[in-house]
């Protein structure tokens, strides 16, 4: 039957290649809209948070639950078989007290750096559990279980330990999306601790697995940065707030028009493993234009 | 209603692992892609109409959870979905080659459209080491995924379609 003129009780359906047609105008509308503004993020991610974050929250509890619980099983084992040995080798007991002295020393120097890492304290924090990763493979995101309602915002910069991980480009009611730094399409302005030179952190999907992060247009006319700078985050971005540790310079070199350097940063947090983040609740001041 | 719930069900349960248990089994870094299974399955085994729904609402919650625009994700695995459901008419569910092949197919048709549109245009012309360490790892595991989620949902379909046929001869 003709899809325009139907007969009388005839019920109506509407052919798949008229919806496909309808809604690759909806989708590309909402592409275009989207774009640039944040029309629909509102209403949508209100009604998608409250849907799928209750169910991201209790599979990740569950999930760090159980993975807990096999980690204190290990650990029940593991003990075991060191009091055995223990048992059994007095002597170590010694040598493993020397080694204990030593760690001693450790703590001690853990604990200076810790002073140390004791300036990002003026900024005001709240953790937040990582519920969720990116369901793809291109980019590296993921969500949070805080949102608008605990005050979180768009910007916000978000560390884990004493790092920078990336900021909020997403909330939600209930929930927060946070772009890496490491992200394939994220890019960092940063300078060097030591000697204050600007330079542009740019995440690389390719070099997820080498673990490190790559920089360029790094202006060192003077050669005076090496591997084993520290990295912050410059007072220049408009998007991240000054003096954040973002990692440490792994390998530099002489771009080929001999006036720019680029390299590659090992990142201060370790990426692989993070559970837990802190958000910053204090934004970087802008100039409105 | 009953077909919708069950859908529904399954595109809440496969994003949900999509982001949350598999993140935490990826090798390497790569998750399986559970939506292209459901939106290819659904679309061969059920046809364009149902493909395209399945896949506009995966997309869909793609984009508002990971998305950087609204619709884009929606748009790829909606046409996804349609052109499997072309494939509607040659497909028994006692064949599983056809079934793997379609999946491995639109797997690699989202990968190169991602690949093109999220990396290409913005100068990622590495393209052999996206092909060899994104790619085809990712069409790989979706396949062994493939091979455990596949007769669920060709179970749970027979299902349905056996019980809406036994609801239709109660009323004739």
């Amino acid at each position: 039957m003709s899809p325009i003129i139907k007969r009388k009780g005839e019920k109506f359906t509407l052919p798949g290649k008229y919806l496909l047609f309808i809604l690759t105008i909806l989708c590309t509308g909402m592409v275009l809209l989207t774009f640039n503004t944040t029309v629909f993020s509102g209403p949508l991610g209100a009604a998608a948070g409250y849907i799928i974050v209750p169910f991201q929250e209790g599979i990740s509890a569950a999930g760090s639950f159980l993975r807990s619980r096999s980690e204190e099983l290990g650990q029940i084992r593991d003990l075991i078989a060191e009091n055995e040995t223990l048992k059994a080798k007095i002597d170590e007991l010694t040598i493993e007290n020397t080694r204990l002295q030593q760690d001693r020393y450790e703590l001690t120097s853990l604990r200076e750096l810790y002073e140390l890492d004791s300036q990002y304290d003026e900024y005001e924090k709240v953790g937040a559990r990582i519920i969720a990763r990116d369901s793809g493979n291109w980019f590296y995101s993921f969500v949070i279980n805080k949102g608008s309602e605990d005050g979180l915002m768009v910007d916000m910069n978000v560390m884990a330990g004493s790092g920078l991980v990336g900021r909020i480009v997403d909330t939600g009611p209930n929930w927060s999306k946070v772009k890496a730094i490491i992200a394939d399409d994220s890019n960092v302005s940063a300078m060097v601790l030591s000697s204050s030179d600007n330079m542009i952190v740019n995440g690389d999907l390719r070099l997820y697995a080498s673990g490190v992060i790559s920089f360029e247009q790094l202006k060192d006319s003077e050669d005076v940065v090496v591997e084993g700078d520290k990295v912050v985050t410059s007072n220049i971005s408009d998007k991240y707030l000054p003096g954040i540790l973002i990692g440490y310079i792994n390998t530099i070199n002489t771009d080929a028009n001999n006036l720019t350097k680029s390299g590659y940063i090992t990142p201060a947090v370790d990426f692989e493993h993070l559970e837990e983040v802190l958000v910053i609740l204090e934004m970087k001041q802008t100039v409105e234009e | 209603m009953k077909r919708f719930i069950v859908t529904a069900f399954f595109i809440f349960i496969c994003f949900l692992m999509q982001c949350t248990v598999f993140r935490a089994l990826a090798f390497g870094g790569i998750v399986p892609n559970l939506l292209i299974v459901l939106t290819a399955s659904f679309g061969f085994m059920r046809g364009e109409k149902t493909g395209l729904l399945i896949g506009f609402f995966g997309g869909l919650l793609v984009d508002i959870f990971f998305g950087s625009v609204i619709g884009f994700y929606a748009l790829i695995y909606m046409y996804i979905g349609y052109t499997n459901g072309k494939f509607s008419a040659i497909f028994y569910p006692e064949d599983i080659k056809l079934p793997i092949s379609l999946i491995l197919g639109s797997d690699f048709f989202y990968g190169m459209i991602c690949y093109v549109i999220l990396f290409l245009l913005r100068g990622k012309f590495d393209f052999s080491y996206y092909l060899v360490h994104i790619i085809l790892p990712e069409m790989v595991y979706t396949v062994v995924v493939t091979l455990f989620l596949y007769p669920v949902i060709l179970r749970v379909n027979h299902s349905l379609e056996q019980q809406e046929k036994r609801g239709e001869k109660k009323f004739v």
